[in-house]
């Protein structure tokens, strides 16, 4: 596809690469920003949209690669270079301060003052005031943010950007939050930012939208850039390929041991969601013996809270969850792991690891309870316990008494698994287990799922890789606003369905309201 | 080749360096300890006869005993600063029930209890006063500094209402009561060695032990270590919290009766900025205010170079407010 250059590139991206310890944020992308126009970033999680647009915005610098504004090379390395340059960002968490008034929120940390001390709040107000009016919104400036609706404050955030003098606004995930009234004020006043000269980096999962909204498209995957063209030469399905990147890429081999006898059966889960709606929305599901099934999902999409009602975490949880036949919907984080549910959070460090202990005491945290004598920590038992489990997770340390933090990410991931292991369980939760880690470890995280099913557990496999989901899962199930969106057989499984049922419910922004 | 033995010698000259930097940060603790004791001997002369080691042991023990509270209430994330308050309350708690007796308007009886009683009551009214605190961080949500405060005002009050603000005097007992006994516990001395240093010796070695050999313990690491991921590992994050002001609380009833007892009276004032002696020390001692990190070991050494630092000041003659100023 030729990408005609009529319009004028007002920013443009040259071989950006972004190095994170152990990954490839970026590789060499080019991403051109059109005068004018709404520029649409699109790809799956993980694809680097986020970390190019934090490189524009300043947030962060990239490793190599150089920007160009009006063909003059610039280096922004921080907010304040961007905004001097005319870049203004509206992060997806919008970061509002909602004790201050909407007025406040557009001057913050640039005040309107008075001999530098005294704040002028009647200037405040009326420039704020005047800028909520150019958007045709019904805010007023004086208006505490917490008072105001999630689309209202999008649009103070909106606001706060034009406030800088913006000519490059990026928005990341705009319409997520809105209903679909709001998120036609928010198309018209971006058509209303595109005649008066502004351009738009616009990053959406909801692709029926994209195509409607924008100019230009730029798709990413695994931090390569993948195409470039103008809307109007292109459909979603065309989207839908390009986001997947090469299919079936499938090196992982893989060889059920699905057994017939159900192990966990949920029946009508359901956790509402603060405000409205169900993040957890009446899901009915079952695991079988042996069985590894994947759940795949954009971000959002109720996956996190799943687990958290599986384990016991969420009290308001409504619904059956059977575990081999026993009732463990209700209890807490001990009643369910001693009947048989272990976990393996998805946050590593925040969840998953205890800094200051060393590698011995994370692992035992969970099962200290079976290696007593009386109350005395048996340790002997202990020892070689976590002994038998670096030995069969194939984990790399030194002694076992070395300090957690001093592991590889993979490692480290393996002595969580061992921690979930020890404690015998009979279903394994695992929230994306291979994130942050390497290629090699996530090989081995791999062997030790297929090893664990071969002897019986059922594994519940959460993550937003599509290629190991589709490597290792015996059945996908894939869930979009916090319902089931589509299940999948490990043989008829594609990437382009799993990709457009993770969107079903971004499809229709009337569905995540009201 | 060569240059890489070369290299090697290097990195091994290095990590034996590094080693020895490990060790002595370790040890910190101890060599400060050490250079204090070395440092009084040549200046304040009969600083290491045995009188005085034992002296300054039996003050040490009051602030080491406080300080192992506080040392699991600082690992879990926490800060316990009612512990002064609460010396104080206890101390007057054991006195009013020797002097007064518990007296009941209802019947218009007055209670005399045996000493074990006495000591009994005591203690579970220092643990009470540490759940108060454990309740209102566990169900309120209140920082552990704020509801602390308040247990601070609470039990000082409290201790000077019992007596009006007057000192319970001459703890000795009655033999007819059957309530003697009481100054045992401060100044009396079991092979020559005062009764509160086997106290402290006993405590000690059940707080370590707690610490090292006990699910109990491994969860209070757990919890300062990392909240959130030891409740998802099954840690009853609650009740490892409620234990720990518990059990601050319980140190602190220990004290108190050993202050009133060596004094053979009970004053509500007593204890007071004894928290921060007791912060003071299991600080000095290693343990990190960001929770986690710490040992009963080092919070006693830390007591031990706070209370030598004092004693030593004291015995060279240096004046009380440069005693306040040095940090004593």
């Amino acid at each position: 596809m030729t990408v005609q250059t009529r319009d004028e590139v007002v920013l443009r991206a040259e071989n950006i690469t972004k190095l994170y310890p152990g990954t490839v944020a970026l590789n060499k992308v080019n991403f051109n920003v059109y005068k004018g126009k709404v520029n649409v970033l699109v790809g799956e999680n993980g694809a680097g949209k986020s970390t190019l647009t934090k490189i524009l915005a300043g947030v962060e610098t990239p490793t190599k690669g150089t920007l160009y504004l009006a063909d003059k090379p610039v280096v922004i390395n921080s907010f304040h270079d961007a905004t001097k340059h005319g870049i203004g960002m509206i992060h997806q968490e919008l970061n509002l301060f909602p004790n201050l008034n909407v007025a406040e929120n557009i001057f913050i940390a640039r005040e309107k003052t008075a001999g530098g001390i005294h704040i002028d709040h009647k200037a405040q107000i009326e420039e704020a005031q005047k800028i909520l009016d150019n958007l045709e919104s019904d805010i007023r400036a004086t208006a505490k943010v917490s008072e105001l609706r999630i689309g209202q404050q999008q649009m103070v955030e909106i606001a706060k950007a034009l406030a800088l003098d913006t000519k490059i606004l990026i928005m990341d995930e705009p319409t997520s939050a809105l209903s679909v009234t709001e998120v036609e004020v928010l198309f018209k006043v971006i058509s209303d930012l595109k005649k008066k000269g502004v351009s738009i980096i616009y990053i959406s999962h909801r692709l029926e939208e994209l195509v409607t909204i924008g100019d230009y498209i730029t798709v990413l995957c695994d931090g390569n850039l993948m195409q470039e063209a103008p809307m109007k030469e292109i459909d979603v399905p065309w989207i839908i390929s390009n986001m997947v990147g090469e299919a079936g890429n499938r090196e992982i081999t893989y060889e059920s041991h699905k057994t017939d006898q159900v192990i966990l059966e949920v029946e009508e889960l359901t956790l509402p969601r603060e405000g409205r709606g169900y993040a957890v929305d009446h899901l009915n599901f079952s695991l079988k013996k042996g069985e590894i099934l994947g759940i795949y999902g954009l971000m959002g999409a109720g996956r996190s809270e799943l687990f958290e009602c599986l384990m016991g975490l969420q009290p308001e949880v409504k619904g059956t969850v059977l575990l081999d036949g026993q009732d463990v919907t209700r209890g807490t984080v001990v009643d369910h792991i001693r009947s048989g549910l272990a976990l393996i959070p998805e946050d590593r460090q925040r969840e998953g690891l205890v800094q200051p202990l060393d590698v011995t005491q994370n692992m035992t945290l969970s099962s200290l309870w079976k290696f007593l004598t009386g109350f005395h920590i048996n340790d002997s038992s202990l020892k070689s316990a976590v002994g038998r489990m670096i030995k069969s997770l194939s984990v790399k340390v030194a002694s076992p008494m070395v300090i957690i933090s001093s592991l590889s990410g993979g490692n480290q991931q393996k002595v969580v698994i061992g921690k979930a292991l020890l404690t015998d369980p009979k279903v394994l939760l695992m929230d994306e287990p291979t994130r942050g880690i390497d290629v090699g470890a996530k090989g081995e995280v791999f062997d030790i799922m297929k090893n664990l099913v071969s002897q019986g557990l059922g594994i519940l496999f959460v993550t937003s890789e599509l290629k190991e989901i589709m490597a290792i899962s015996d059945r996908i199930l894939v869930m979009s606003d916090g319902r089931i969106t589509g299940e999948f057989d490990r043989e008829s499984v594609t990437e382009e369905a799993l990709v457009s049922a993770s969107a079903v419910a971004h499809k229709h922004p009337a569905a995540m309201q009201i | 080749m060569n240059t890489t033995s070369v290299n090697t010698a290097a990195s091994a000259g290095k990590k034996s360096n590094l080693k020895l930097g490990m060790l002595l940060l370790k040890l910190r603790t101890f060599i400060a300890l050490f250079l204090v004791v070395v440092y009084f001997s040549f200046m304040a002369p009969n600083f290491l006869s045995m009188a005085n080691l034992v002296i300054m042991v039996k003050h040490v023990a009051i602030y080491a005993i406080l300080a192992i509270g506080m040392t699991f209430v600082i690992v879990t994330g926490g800060i316990d600063l009612s512990v002064g308050s609460v010396v104080g309350l206890t101390g007057m708690v054991a006195g009013g029930l020797i002097y007064n007796g518990l007296h009941i308007p209802v019947w218009d009886v007055t209670i005399y209890f045996h000493l074990p009683m006495v000591i009994l009551i005591t203690l579970a009214v220092g643990v009470l006063c540490g759940a108060f605190s454990g309740f209102l961080v566990n169900r309120f949500n209140v920082a552990p500094f704020i509801a602390t405060l308040g247990m601070l005002y609470i039990a000082r009050g409290a201790a000077l209402l019992l007596s009006d603000g007057k000192t319970f005097p001459n703890l000795v007992g009655k033999e007819e009561l059957g309530n003697t006994g009481f100054p045992v516990l401060g100044s009396g001395t079991f092979l020559g060695v005062p009764v509160s240093i086997y106290i402290l010796i006993v405590l000690g070695c059940a707080a370590a032990y707690l610490a090292t050999k006990t699910p109990l313990g491994r969860h209070i690491y757990s919890v300062g270590g990392n909240e959130r991921a030891a409740m998802l590992s099954g840690v009853r994050v609650k009740r490892v919290k409620m234990f720990v002001y518990m059990f601050s609380g319980f140190c602190a009833a220990i004290a108190g009766m050993i202050i009133a007892s060596q004094l053979v009276a009970s004053h509500p004032a007593t204890g007071e900025m004894f928290e921060l002696t007791a912060i003071a020390a299991a600080v000095l001692g290693g343990t990190s205010l960001a929770g986690g990190r710490g040992t009963i070991g080092g919070t006693i050494i830390g007591a031990f170079v706070i209370g030598v630092l004092g004693d030593g000041m004291v015995m060279m003659g240096v004046s009380s407010f440069w005693q306040m100023v040095i940090g004593y």
